[in-house]
Order: structure tokens, then C-alpha cells, then sequence
């Protein structure tokens, strides 16, 4: 009888901590990286600036380079690059990030901004991020 | 039980006139012109004598002349904003902060007066040793602006820095800000006398959308000013 008590206390502690979590910043850690890192150049909506930097927002490129985008993120890039049509080239300042903020931020981008595509898993954005090309 | 009532309705009632006559009132008000927009930066009181009595003047901080180079190579200087209204801005093309959002703000102002003759943008840029007229070009080209409009200035450092002092901006080379310059980023709305007749946050659409409705006050201020 007692033993019962003390599983279901411990049960019920679980259960809490684990429905607690579904309520904490970690849900809308992709959307708080986006603001933190990414918005400024990118705007609000994904929108990008003109000719000057590229559109996140229904943008090819997150399709056509899916598995180039973590090393991007971690390294940054330079030079020219076709996004819907549309010549950029402008220098992007990489993001010293962890695999798993990367994989949010990925994500909350790629089903953002009217995208919608596929969502990364925490494995292949580290094995994407192990064979980054070697920095510039 | 019946006056209290009673004294609550011509309470009510009159409170109710007052209210409407001073709509009125105030509607006649805003309806006549009389919006002007503050002065900023020091001002000086100078005394002279006319017809025997002592006047007044009051001397306002005005931008003093300058000459930079924009996008086209061609000069700019106080000749090109002489009888306009101008915006003016601080950034740098290779900044990763707040400058696209500046710019993007920027763009705003653009396409409201593209059609304006009177109205003239002028964005300096605070690392002109790395924003030559070629950077500028380009960066110009791709927002898709056009020269007469909207100048892209680079020049001499400490000229650019000089003046925007005179614009009360803050601007300074810091090797701990991201992209090693810090600086405000604030727009200033300048009238046809180069003085500065009000600042706003570049950043933020709300500022933005006041500086886009405050323009006009100046434009039409031009017709009753003689100075």
C-alpha cells in the first residue's frame, strides 16, 4: 500500500515535469533563435531586402540546398547565389550555434514564411554539420 | 428620490453640451492648418535694433555645408538639397545589425515621395574607407533606387563623422560592435533651411509612418515662409 503511494507520487512527478515542459520557451526556441539571430537581415516575414538579401520566405533555396543550410547557418557564406530567380550576393555573417538550436531554427524556417517542407531530425543536422566543407 | 434624479439629468445633459460644443470647437481647430513641427539643437537669441527698438531673432542650429560623393560619382552638397526637404541617415553596407531594417524602412520613405521633386533622401555611409562609389553602386543598384532621389554618400572619414555631430547623431568606429562600428538609427527629417525639424527610430515602423506624415508639414510650410 505504501509502496503504491510512493509510485504514484513519483508517477505524478513525472507526469508534471514532463507536461511543464511542453509549456516552456523550448517550444518556440526555433521563433526566439529566427528573432535572435536571423531577423534583422531577413525581416519579420522572411521577406528579405530587394536585391540585397535573399528571401526566406517561399524561398527555393531551402529546398534545392537543404543539406547545405546547417553548415550556412554555423559558418555563414559569400558569393553569388541564385534564390527565385534573383542574383545576391552579400556576405552572411555564420552563427556559432549548437546542433540542436540549429535543427530548431531549420525547422521553424523551413515551416515558416509559407514554407513547407520537411522538418530535420536532431541526427541528420549533426551529420550534416560533421561534413561541413573546411572554413574559409 | 425624484430631484436627485432630476439634477443628474441636467448635470448629465450639460456635461453632455459642454462635450459637444468643445468637439466642435476642436474639430474647427484641426481643421485650419496649425501643426508645425519643433526645432531641434541649440538656439542662440540675437539682438538687433530696428526703428529704434530692440528685436529679437532667434538663430537655430542649422547643418552647416558639406560635399560628399554618392553612388554616381556625382557631388553632393548643400546645392542639392537648397529649397528641399531631406532625410538623412547613418549605415554602412556591410552591416549586420540593424542597417537592413533601416534600409527597408528607409524604402518606405522612398516609394511615398518617389514622385516629389522637393523631397530628397540622403544616407551616409560611416565606413566610407570600405563603401567606395562602387560598393555603393551596387548596393543602390539592388535595392532598385534611383540617384536623383536617394544619395548614397561616401567621402572623407572625418567629414562624415563631423557632420553627423551636426545632425546629433551618434556614430563612432567600435572594434567590440558587431561589424566595427556602432551608431544610431535614427532618421532625421531636415526643412528647406537645413535645420533639423525631427528624429526617428529607422527601425521601427510606427517611427517610420510619423516621419512619412510629418514631411508634408514642412512642404507646405515653404509657401508661408519667406526666410
Amino acid at each position: 500500500m505504501r509502496q503504491n503511494k510512493l509510485v504514484m507520487v513519483a508517477m505524478a512527478g513525472f507526469a508534471l515535469t514532463t507536461l511543464t515542459q511542453c509549456f516552456t520557451k523550448k517550444k518556440d526556441e526555433g521563433k526566439r533563435l529566427y528573432e535572435q539571430h536571423c531577423q534583422s537581415c531577413h525581416m519579420d516575414d522572411g521577406s528579405g531586402l530587394k536585391g540585397l538579401i535573399p528571401p526566406l520566405a517561399n524561398a527555393d533555396y531551402l529546398q534545392t540546398h537543404r543539406d547545405a543550410l546547417p553548415c550556412i547557418i554555423r559558418h555563414g557564406m559569400d558569393g553569388s547565389i541564385i534564390v527565385n530567380g534573383v542574383e545576391y550576393n552579400k556576405e552572411m555573417p555564420g552563427v556559432d550555434l549548437r546542433a540542436d538550436h540549429i535543427t530548431n531554427l531549420l525547422n521553424y524556417i523551413q515551416t515558416n514564411f509559407g514554407n513547407n517542407n520537411p522538418r530535420y531530425t536532431l541526427t541528420e543536422v549533426q551529420e550534416l554539420l560533421e561534413s561541413c566543407p573546411p572554413e574559409r | 428620490m425624484s430631484k436627485r434624479n432630476n439634477l443628474s439629468l441636467k448635470t448629465g445633459l450639460a456635461a453632455g453640451f459642454l462635450a459637444l460644443a468643445s468637439t466642435a470647437f476642436y474639430s474647427c481647430d484641426s481643421g485650419s492648418k496649425s501643426t508645425t513641427l519643433p526645432i531641434y539643437g541649440e538656439r542662440e537669441p540675437v539682438e538687433r535694433v530696428v526703428n529704434g527698438e530692440t528685436v529679437v531673432d532667434t538663430i537655430y542650429h542649422q547643418i552647416p555645408d558639406f560635399a560628399f560623393v554618392d553612388q554616381d560619382s556625382q557631388l553632393v552638397t548643400q546645392e542639392t538639397v537648397a529649397g528641399k526637404v531631406y532625410v538623412s541617415d547613418f549605415f554602412f553596407t556591410s552591416c549586420p545589425t540593424i542597417c537592413p531594417k533601416m534600409k527597408s524602412q528607409m524604402l518606405r520613405v522612398y516609394e511615398a515621395y518617389k514622385d516629389n521633386p522637393n523631397v530628397v533622401l540622403l544616407s551616409h555611409s560611416i565606413d566610407p574607407d570600405h563603401d567606395t562609389v562602387a560598393v555603393l553602386k551596387d548596393y543602390a543598384d539592388r535595392l532598385g533606387i534611383e540617384t536623383a532621389k536617394w544619395h548614397m554618400l561616401t567621402g572623407d572619414m572625418d567629414s562624415i563623422y563631423d557632420i553627423a555631430k551636426q545632425y546629433l547623431a551618434a556614430v563612432e568606429e567600435d572594434a567590440n560592435a558587431e561589424g566595427g562600428f556602432s551608431h544610431s538609427g535614427d532618421f532625421y527629417l531636415i526643412d528647406q533651411q537645413r535645420r533639423i525639424r525631427g528624429h526617428y527610430n529607422g527601425t521601427l515602423e510606427e517611427d517610420v509612418d510619423r516621419l512619412i506624415k510629418d514631411i508634408p508639414l514642412l512642404l507646405s510650410q515653404k509657401e508661408h515662409e519667406t526666410k
